[in-house]
């Protein structure tokens, strides 16, 4: 079946490119602290896997940014629905959310420690913080997306306003709003471990900065693994909830095959 | 002279609209009556004002003077007893050809149960029997449209208004659904105002043919087609058809944007 040669492909590549590292890192005598070979990362894995090292602090960076994601969602979406409804309202606000969004947040991680401490809130605050604009803009736009035709039928159905926006606007919004959830998905990952290295007591990204500062770099290489597994399986999670609600959608229909990548704010 | 059996009753509509550059006449001095049952057209070419006047019919837009009046009372914004068919179907998506006819029962917190039963005899009866659980996305462009007047039909309206539905149609698409048209209407007997930028069309389909000329856009003649129904296709080739379409085409000599 072509299926089944199509993954062994996939497993062979994946075996040949860590073995062309482990062969390379070994031949050229890669110091371990520049580059570890595969191996070391592997064994680095396993040890922390026994002392549930890995398992606890993976928990308390979840936590983060699934926390994070939902507040600046909420928030997001609430906000973006009050500035797609009334232009007056986006015509007082819109300005500072360009300022702000086009700030790089990360460069907030820093006051939003010294603000919320060194626990949960801060790093929740720091992943909502940068996962709520690209719902934002999404929201507004995908709620300002709706047909006109498709306004004038309800209108002319002698349709609320409430009901317009139930039966047409946020349904014609969940392509948008799916695509920004995904990219926020992956920006509070983003926002929770930067305020852990900013000052964190636990989490993954502490975890990280204190391997560097042990120059323990095979560990360091192990967290980085669970961080993209993590991310994987959230994007993946969020991807078959999109295939779900959005079956309708014309582009859901046409490119429906792979993760999509995203660029890191 | 407005009847007891007069549905719509149209008096001096007229339209203007603000433009930067100063204000456009897109009605002016329209007036007309639709009986009860009655299957009315209007035709002229692309820019007369009849989507003006069609929206001004579904309560869509309000009238600059003059008034329309619905079973004798002012239209002044949507109503719940107009139906109406645009150009496009207009269908959501995410809702079952069902849940798409059944739109205006959703919005207008009617009862579902009853109309659902309505709603899959009006499907039964444009043909589309067993595809209520489609998507709209599933069907073809023709059938798209059988289910746009189905949902048109489903809350029982006064009155149906059709603004080129079937202008987006390929030509054999669009000659079976007016014979489709035609039957539904004979089965039921709605009152219908059928917008339209064809003469034949026009002909085919109504009682009366009102021909609109634009800038500004007026009704320059009412023009009846006392032909017997059901009228068959090959009636283009009759002769009493082909004087009726001549008389219609007669207004349009200088202009441009109609089909003949």
């Amino acid at each position: 079946m072509n299926a089944w040669r199509d993954t062994a492909v996939r497993l062979v590549l994946l075996v040949a490119s860590l073995a062309l590292w482990e062969a390379a890192v070994r031949a050229l005598r890669v110091p371990a602290f520049i580059l570890p070979p595969p191996s070391e990362i592997g064994a680095a894995l396993y040890r922390g896997a026994l002392t549930g090292i890995y398992v606890r602090n993976l928990w308390i960076t979840l936590a983060e940014t699934l926390l994070g994601f939902s507040l600046g969602s909420v928030v997001a979406f609430v906000l973006g629905t009050a500035l797609a409804a009334s232009r007056r309202t986006e015509y007082f606000l819109y300005p500072y959310i360009v300022m702000f969004q086009s700030m790089p947040k990360v460069a907030l991680a820093p006051l939003i420690v010294v603000w919320f401490g060194l626990g949960l809130t801060s790093k929740v605050v720091s992943a909502a913080l940068i996962a709520f604009f690209p719902l934002l803009v999404n929201t507004i736009v995908g709620l300002r997306s709706a047909d006109e035709e498709r306004i004038d039928l309800m209108r002319s159905l002698a349709a609320s306003e409430l009901q317009i926006f139930r039966m047409l606007r946020l349904p014609s919004a969940l392509p948008f709003i799916m695509a920004g959830l995904e990219v926020a998905m992956v920006f509070s990952l983003v926002g929770a471990i930067v305020a852990e290295f900013v000052g964190a007591e636990a989490g993954l990204g502490m975890l990280i900065q204190s391997r560097n500062y042990s120059m323990d770099v095979a560990g360091e290489f192990a967290i980085l693994f669970i961080l993209a597994v993590m991310g994987l399986v959230l994007n993946t999670i969020l991807v078959s909830i999109r295939r779900r609600v959005l079956f309708w959608d014309a582009s859901q229909k046409a490119a429906s095959t792979g993760a999509s990548l995203r660029g890191g704010p | 002279m407005a009847g007891i059996a007069d549905v719509i009753a149209v008096k001096d509509l007229r339209k203007e609209y603000q433009t930067p550059r100063g204000s456009v006449v897109a009605l002016e001095d329209v007036g007309f009556t639709v009986r009860e049952g009655e299957f009315v057209a209007i035709v002229g070419p692309s820019g007369c004002g009849k989507s003006t006047l069609l929206k001004i019919l579904a309560g869509l837009l309000p009238a600059t003077r003059g008034e329309v009046r619905l079973r004798d009372v002012a239209i002044t914004g949507p109503r719940r007893d107009i139906g109406v068919v645009f150009q496009s179907p207009v269908l959501f998506p995410w809702r079952t050809v069902l849940d798409n006819v059944l739109l205006p029962v959703d919005v207008q917190r009617l009862e579902r149960n009853g109309s659902t039963s309505r709603a899959l005899d009006l499907l039964a009866l444009v043909g589309l029997r067993g595809f209520e659980h489609r998507y709209p996305w599933e069907l073809s462009g023709g059938m798209q449209q059988r289910v746009a007047i189905t949902r048109a039909l489903v809350h029982n309206p006064a009155m149906l208004l059709m603004d080129e539905p079937f202008g987006a149609l390929d030509a054999m698409t669009r000659d079976a659904l007016n014979l489709e048209l035609q039957r539904i209407w004979l089965e039921r007997r709605e009152t219908i105002v059928f917008i339209t930028h064809s003469i034949p069309e026009a002909v085919f389909l109504a009682d009366r043919v009102f021909v609109m000329t634009p800038r500004p856009g007026h009704i320059a003649e009412e023009v009846a087609v006392p032909i017997a129904r059901p009228r068959s296709l090959d009636l283009a080739a009759a002769p009493e058809f082909a004087d009726i379409v001549r008389r219609i085409r007669a207004h349009f000599r200088s202009t441009s944007g109609v089909d003949a």
